[in-house]
């Protein structure tokens, strides 16, 4: 397995137990407030856990906290920005094609990375944020609720991206969403998650329990 | 010239410039009249004991007591830096970086200033030793105490921006690039202010009472440039330790950032 978390606790929650292969796309869905992002917090080591967390078989505390970050990140649901213009917070080079054509798949303007930061929307902010992280390249990619203020033709081209993104580096993918139908598109399982664990979901059983609770 | 020694008559002819005060504020209820009236007398007071306490000192100018008397200085200062913040480190630690900043910015630049530049002998000669300590702990103390005030402010009002960059694979170290340099003109902008205004503005105090107590103007300037250049360097070194030890007490061997360990509370 190439992201292994095993009995994963923290702030009362879990213990979370699962793994995503390499190039494997993952969906988790749960209530607001269950401790979504902070079950990624914990993965990329932001918050203190207890438990295994490991990246092709190597613990996170075997990696320097910056390197782990590096590999196993995160793009939080609302995106924070420091510099005045938005082209300053990609800064790694070499990389300016791959930027360029990034802004074009996710349907950008083209002269974005000149902008100041406040002229954004939530919607472009949310879209440069992924590219923001995955000019990284990192290796696993958790995805807090990436699409939440994408309408449906941006949602689309943002899913596609990703997929673009997953076929070129076969990163392990954690996608958090409220949206049965997006997680049917992107992932090919899915987790409800509780505070007391993870609980596989398939389709199936989770049309037969909508209804129901409502 | 010498000195003119002030009779507790001449005191007191100031002191009733304190009493037709509160007597004006009394007569437009402006309720100031307590306040004025106690703080002064409680200056009074302060100030007779510590002339007390400095010429009992300098009478018997033993290592011990000077340290003793600059220890009391020290912690005093240190927990005056902690009352003035916002936002505290919690606990024990947030008292020993006040009391550790204000050491690098007033102990050590003391002792150098001692040893090296005034060469006096022996060193800790207390007429020398405690004003200078004592100017170095006021003066330094409105930096450091802006400068870890900031910090903490900061770290908690951009702890999405920190996180964030720390998730691209950042240090701690690189992720506040910006925030500590921020506190660090925080820290020093009074120094650099009071350089700036020094002797076309403001005379500042030091020279100002040399000079009415009898020393020539360019001997007294001299000793102003050096107790400047004093603070300044002083300030400076307590403001980056000061900045320094808080990062490492905020974030964890991790690079996480604890917030946690900063008082709740709002003043």
């Amino acid at each position: 397995m190439f992201l292994g978390i095993a009995n994963l606790t923290f702030l009362d929650k879990g213990p979370f137990t699962f793994s995503v292969e390499k190039g494997e796309c993952v969906g988790i869905t749960g209530r607001s407030g269950v401790g979504k992002t902070q079950l990624f917090r914990a993965i990329t080591d932001l918050i203190p856990s207890k438990g295994d967390v490991r990246l092709a078989g190597i613990s996170c505390k075997d990696f320097a906290p910056e390197k782990w970050r590096s590999r196993v990140t995160m793009v939080p649901s609302d995106s924070s920005w420091w510099y005045d213009r938005v082209g300053e917070h990609f800064l790694h080079k070499g990389q300016g094609d791959d930027l360029r054509e990034g802004c074009a798949l996710l349907g950008l303007d083209p002269g974005v990375l000149a902008w100041q930061v406040n002229r954004l929307s939530v919607g472009e902010r949310q879209r440069l944020s992924l590219l923001r992280t995955l000019q990284i390249r990192p290796a696993v990619l958790l995805l807090d609720e990436p699409s939440s203020g994408l309408d449906a033709y941006h949602t689309t081209l943002l899913e596609d991206y990703v997929e673009h993104y997953r076929k070129l580096y076969m990163p392990a993918i954690v996608w958090v969403s409220h949206d049965p139908e997006q997680l049917r598109r992107v992932a090919v399982r899915k987790f409800r998650m509780e505070e007391t664990g993870l609980f596989a979901a398939n389709d199936d059983h989770q049309q037969g329990l909508s209804p129901g609770k409502r | 010239m010498n000195v003119i020694s002030l009779s507790s008559f001449d005191l007191a002819l100031a002191a009733s410039l304190l009493l037709l005060l509160s007597l004006l504020s009394l007569l437009f209820r402006l309720g100031l009249e307590r306040r004025i009236l106690f703080f002064g007398c409680r200056m009074t007071a302060q100030l007779f004991f510590v002339g007390l306490i400095l010429r009992y000192l300098f009478a018997n100018g033993s290592l011990l007591l000077v340290s003793l008397m600059s220890l009391v200085m020290l912690f005093a200062a240190g927990r005056e830096v902690q009352a003035r913040q916002k936002r505290k480190i919690m606990g024990l630690s947030g008292y020993m970086i006040s009391i550790s900043a204000m050491c690098v910015s007033s102990f050590t630049v003391t002792i150098l200033a001692l040893l090296v530049i005034i060469q006096v002998k022996p060193w800790y000669t207390p007429q020398y030793a405690i004003p200078l300590l004592g100017m170095l702990l006021g003066n330094t103390m409105s930096g450091i105490s802006l400068a870890l005030d900031r910090m903490t402010d900061q770290l908690y009002g951009r702890r999405g921006e920190v996180e964030q960059r720390l998730l691209l694979g950042q240090t701690w170290q690189e992720a506040t690039r910006e925030i500590r340099s921020d506190c660090m003109r925080t820290g020093m902008m009074p120094i650099i202010n009071s350089m700036a205004a020094a002797g076309l503005i403001s005379l500042p105090g030091m020279m100002t009472g040399q000079i009415l107590g009898g020393t020539p103007p360019v001997e007294a300037v001299k000793y102003q440039i050096l107790i400047m250049f004093l603070i300044a360097s002083g300030t400076g070194f307590g403001v980056v330790s000061a900045i320094w030890m808080s990062g490492l007490l905020l974030f964890d061997d991790r690079h996480r950032l604890r917030l946690e360990v900063l008082n709740p509370d709002r003043k």
